[in-house]
């Protein structure tokens, strides 16, 4: 690990001036989880740790008009456990039961997840599909940015360098309609996902009224797969559409070879996970 | 890389007692706890917050103290191995991993045990899928895992 200045703001606002003031050279800590792992690899090396253990505030989970706000600083065990967020959002709250282990989602927390935007976890495909967006704040001011719009490539975001997360924001879950989370874990249960999708569906009179799908670790982000829910949309909900439809995911996704699985195969599996979410949420599994 | 580390002031509260101790920023939490502090009990194995053999309890949740920055730590309250038994006493979970053979080399074991007390603590009667679930981040390469459940569902029988 390279050598670095290591600073304890008692509050965001100071937090945020040490930001203003040295700029790239200096990271966020929140939980640190991922971001020590990133500094023993030697994989960054900032002159200075902005560590936000001792801030106090852009803990708390509430709900209201519709809406979830959850602080950046809250752990990804406090979404897990909410019983706000089990209420508005099961899927959220599945989705964050699913990162890594308890002893990691202990500390992580959801701002730090956000800006870390490692394509392969949890809880992104079900941001993007229940409609997230991230509230950055800086020295400058403050910006609500929808999550689809805040990953930008493997690792990348569109936030700034002296800006930090310190509200996600999501809508409940339609109620009435049928919600899934499939990790699919070739390896073990501890593991970053091969292929993730997240989808949320309500069938008619037997045809598709509303359905949104969303894939992880298949792609440099995660993404929407809007050009499934086109096709089906109004559309009978047929087995026979739903096969259909999902094969238009193996054209949208973009994955790597890497231990998990070969690029070929994450392609297929894509397919074949986005068909089952789509057969769970439409009454068809 | 500077030949002058920044170093940091670092107190903390483990297993009761309190220590003060000058480190440089990159020190992570286990290095702080083994080679600063003497409590070679907690055991780096993976480096990367995967394996569990570095748990520890962090203000009372546990946590991976191998991707865990000791500066991070100035002013909490830290529990390791060396502090779950009462004196002479054994907790409940060490007895259990003696008494139904829930490990074999034991470098894992501490690991196994901070994180199989803080599930009894979170839930005093787990099912097997829950302690599967709870312990699936702590790995033993000797493949103990069936003695290993067995001496959790042992332990929360004897509490």
């Amino acid at each position: 690990m390279n050598d670095f200045a290591f600073h304890a703001p008692e509050t965001l606002d100071e937090a945020l001036g040490l930001l203003a003031q040295h700029g790239a050279d200096a990271k966020v800590m929140a939980g640190g989880t991922s971001l020590t792992t990133l500094l023993k690899q030697s994989l960054i090396a900032p002159g200075h740790i902005v560590s936000l253990h001792r801030v106090r505030e852009c803990a708390a989970i509430e709900a209201s008009d519709g809406v979830i706000r959850i602080g950046g600083l809250a752990t990804q065990r406090d979404v897990e456990l909410s019983p706000v967020v089990k209420e508005r959002a099961p899927l959220l709250a599945e989705a964050y039961r699913r990162v890594a282990t308890v002893r990691i989602r202990n500390v992580a927390t959801v701002g730090g997840g956000v800006a870390q935007a490692d394509p392969a976890m949890d809880p992104p495909p079900s941001l993007l599909i229940l409609g997230a967006s991230v509230v950055a704040k800086s020295a400058r001011g403050e910006r609500v940015i929808p999550i689809g719009e805040v990953y930008a490539d493997y690792y990348e975001t569109t936030l700034e360098p002296d800006e930090i997360v310190t509200e996600l924001r999501v809508p409940a879950q339609p109620s009435g309609a049928a919600w899934t989370y499939i990790k699919y874990l070739p390896r073990t249960e501890d593991d970053y996902a091969t292929v993730s999708v997240a989808a949320i569906g309500r069938a008619e009179g037997g045809s598709v009224a509303d359905v949104r799908v969303a894939l992880g670790a298949v792609a440099p982000t995660a993404i929407r797969a809007s050009v499934v829910e086109d096709a089906l949309v109004g559309q009978p909900a047929t087995s026979d559409a739903l096969r259909e439809a999902s094969q238009a995911v193996s054209e949208i996704v973009d994955p790597t070879d890497d231990p998990r699985g070969s690029a070929w195969y994450k392609r297929d599996m894509s397919v074949v996970f986005t068909r089952r979410a789509l057969e769970q949420v439409l009454g068809l599994a | 890389m500077t030949t002058t580390p920044v170093r940091q002031s670092v107190t903390v509260t483990v297993n009761g007692q309190e220590y003060v101790r000058e480190v440089p920023t990159y020190r992570t939490l286990v290095d702080f706890i083994r080679y600063d502090l003497g409590l070679t009990g907690t055991k780096e194995a993976c480096s990367v917050g995967v394996c569990g053999a570095c748990t520890i309890e962090l203000d009372g949740r546990i946590a991976a103290s191998c991707i865990t920055l000791a500066a991070r730590a100035d002013g909490a309250t830290i529990t390791t191995i060396e502090g779950v038994a009462d004196g002479d006493n054994l907790h409940p979970v060490q007895e259990a991993f003696i008494n139904h053979g829930g490990f074999q080399c034991g470098a894992c074991t501490p690991g196994q045990i901070m994180a199989a007390k803080a599930l009894l603590e979170t839930n005093p009667s787990p099912t097997e899928p829950e302690i599967k679930e709870w312990m699936m981040g702590n790995l033993c390469r000797c493949t103990g895992y069936y003695q290993i459940i067995e001496s959790i569902q042992a332990a929360a029988e004897a509490k």
